[in-house]
């Protein structure tokens, strides 16, 4: 039996103590980037192994410590969790490299934080049990918050607590859902609850409805969907830029969560098939409007990116709602460029603030920006990007997308909505481009005080120039062009992992398959 | 027992949730930290409430339900202890880290403290003016003998 599921587990787990142990002070920043970006090539490559194998068909499951999969944890690496954990590490790899940068300098600890942020990432994406789902979401919950709040002040620490009670709140019912169902089941274990739904007495399904409503209350919080998103704009606005730009990939860490719970657990074609996907495309539908208009509003380039992150959660919702094996398979591809371009928004809002002074990224304040051809073609790729336009990889996405709805009464508002949105949001951007990169001198007729809040060029302090946080930026939008090019297996990779999970008895076969191999049960 | 057991989760969690609607930080950690109170009451009664059974297996004893408790609830809500202890130190961390930082301990920070403040000062001010004015009023028909 092969090791290979647990190591991307025990990697940053082993490299976080070891960046511990490496303490700035007393060695310097050297040894502790040496540890990060081995525990990253050794994580990388475990992953590429894993996606090699998971396209196979075959869904490896690991017994950790040998128990039964129904008493114990067990680790699945199907095609949709090895997807996911590839998508982590490359964006791990392009933040990590950010931040080498020098923010790892000024935020204590930040290589320790962020190896057991990718901990709890990839365990988060490779456990098959619910409740080790939850230890796993607070790993990378409170490595989250570390990393969050390390080398800040004053508003950071003000959104931050937020974003801590927030999550404690939602941890919370989570707890309250996980009591119920293994009240309700007798196990916690996610295949094997599909097959204890199938035999639950009657008088039982309504409160295993219950219970499954909740659960999927949660993990709609971590994806931020409406009415629970009111979180996420605050949080990533104030976060350190290669912070955000990994947060990218939390809300596709809920959103991965509802799709595997809602096929796996509750889609066994029993009492609990299509249960709440009707109210998850109402309510992605009313999240994607209300991000739409957000673009729109957002006054800091930053606030823009974490709606934008908003917007492509909620078209995500709509996609996986639908819940046909060509929806599904768009959402993926979809999942994957919106987590990079998302991340590249964020990681430019950073370039450009830098750059304009006291100024900022806020796109009401006029600012000379010097040096601006670099920053700017950044920003129109990542912009076309976003926004859908052809011929980058959100267009595909969202065509695929778009081309699978299946024909009914839905198919006119999602297209509406989709449609809407985008250029909603091409409005938003077209308009943050203009602002940022052209208007960089004051009107003629300008107000005094107007003029007083101007910095000209020449008197601007340069921002020190770093190629690190520009070679970031590149790779992040170098992914997005990468998934244009190699369109066809991806989408090949995409529709068989979609198709996989819509046979759920593949899954309930092979962990029941998995015997220990030293203990008897 | 069924019956307690409900109630003080009942219990737990409606003033957990009145505390976490609190402005205050303080207030705030203290609901979250009730509310995990009533959540690990609530995985310890998911392996259903028995008196006298052991968790833990004994020679000679068939091993199943009828003889034992079930110890995976006991197990879970141990892990739920744990990291509901590392999230309360957490909280309170970043709670007194903010209100070291923005000057106030209200959860929106100090400019919605200074609001309200406002708010209270302006209900302040308007009890001591309706009571002034009931004050008058009683004087002046103390004066001019209205009363009957």
């Amino acid at each position: 039996m092969s090791h290979l599921p647990v190591l991307p587990i025990l990697i940053p787990l082993f490299a976080a103590a070891l960046a511990l142990f490496f303490e700035n002070r007393r060695f310097g920043m050297a040894p502790q980037r040496v540890v990060a970006w081995t525990s990253m090539a050794a994580m990388l490559g475990v992953s590429v192994a894993l996606a090699v194998e998971a396209s196979s068909g075959r869904i490896p499951v690991y017994l950790v410590g040998d128990w039964p999969a129904r008493l114990g944890i067990a680790l699945m690496v199907d095609r949709l969790a090895a997807l996911m954990l590839l998508v982590g590490q490359l964006l791990g790899a392009a933040t990590l490299l950010h931040a080498c940068a020098g923010w790892d300098r000024r935020a204590p600890h930040f290589h320790a934080l962020f190896q057991f942020q990718m901990m709890g990432l990839n365990g988060a994406f490779l456990t098959g049990d619910v409740f080790n789902l939850f230890v796993f979401f607070e790993v990378l919950l409170i490595a989250s918050y570390g990393l969050m709040l390390s080398g800040g002040r004053g508003e950071r620490i003000r959104a931050g607590m937020h974003y801590v009670v927030f999550n404690i709140a939602a941890s919370t019912l989570f707890l309250i859902a996980l009591g119920l169902l293994y009240g309700l089941l007798g196990t916690l274990n996610m295949a094997e609850m599909a097959v204890r739904v199938a035999q639950a007495p009657p008088q039982d399904l309504a409160l295993i409805q219950s219970a499954a409503g909740l659960l999927l209350v949660v993990f709609c919080a971590k994806a931020a969907l409406l009415p629970l998103y009111f979180w996420l704009p605050e949080t990533y606005t104030h976060a350190p830029a290669a912070v955000a730009g990994l947060f990218a990939v939390m809300t596709k860490v809920g959103l991965y969560a509802v799709l595997r719970v809602a096929t796996l657990s509750f889609g066994a074609a029993g009492a609990l098939d299509g249960f709440a996907w009707p109210a998850l495309l109402a309510l992605g539908g009313a999240s994607l409007l209300l991000a739409s208009l957000g673009v729109l509003a957002a006054q800091r380039l930053r606030s823009l990116a974490a709606y934008l992150v908003l917007g492509s959660a909620a078209t995500l919702f709509i996609a996986f709602a639908l819940a046909t094996t060509g929806t599904i398979a768009a959402g993926l591809y979809y999942l994957v460029h919106s987590t990079f371009a998302g991340a590249a928004l964020f990681l430019l809002a950073d370039l450009i603030r830098r750059r304009r002074g006291s100024a900022g990224d806020r796109k009401d304040l006029v600012a000379a920006l010097p040096r601006r051809l670099v920053p700017g073609v950044l920003f129109l790729v990542a912009a076309v990007s976003l926004a859908g336009l052809p011929p980058l990889s959100g267009f595909i996405g969202k065509l695929l997308l778009l081309e699978a709805v299946p024909a009914g009464s839905r198919t006119l508002w999602v297209w509406a909505l989709v449609l809407g949105s985008s250029f909603l949001m091409l409005v938003g951007l077209a308009r943050a481009g203009t602002r940022l990169f052209w208007r960089v001198e004051p009107w003629p007729d300008a107000s005094p005080e107007r003029l007083a809040e101007y910095t000209p060029v020449d008197a601007m302090k340069a921002a020190p120039s770093r190629p690190l946080e520009t070679a970031a930026t590149v790779l992040l939008l170098g992914y997005g062009i990468v998934m244009v090019v190699a369109a066809a297996p991806l989408l090949d990779y995409t529709r068989a992992a979609a198709a996989q999970l819509q046979s759920p008895g593949d899954y309930v076969q092979q962990v029941r398959a998995a015997t220990p191999h030293l203990r008897e049960p | 027992m069924e019956l307690a057991m409900a109630s003080a989760i009942g219990i737990l969690t409606a003033a957990g949730v009145y505390l976490l609607l609190r402005a205050r930080s303080f207030d705030v950690i203290l609901g979250l930290t009730l509310l995990s109170y009533a959540t690990n009451l609530l995985i310890f009664a998911g392996g259903r409430l028995v008196a006298g059974k052991p968790p833990v297996l004994r020679d000679g004893v068939a091993a199943d339900l009828a003889n034992y408790t079930d110890p995976l609830p006991q197990a879970l809500v141990l892990t739920a202890i744990v990291i509901a202890f590392a999230m309360t130190a957490v909280s309170i961390v970043v709670a007194i880290r903010s209100r070291a930082d923005n000057d106030s301990d209200h959860v929106d920070g100090r400019r919605a403290e200074r609001e309200f403040l406002r708010a209270e000062r302006r209900r302040h001010e308007e009890a001591r003016e309706e009571a002034r004015a009931a004050a008058q009023a009683e004087a002046e028909a103390e004066r001019t003998g209205d009363r009957p």
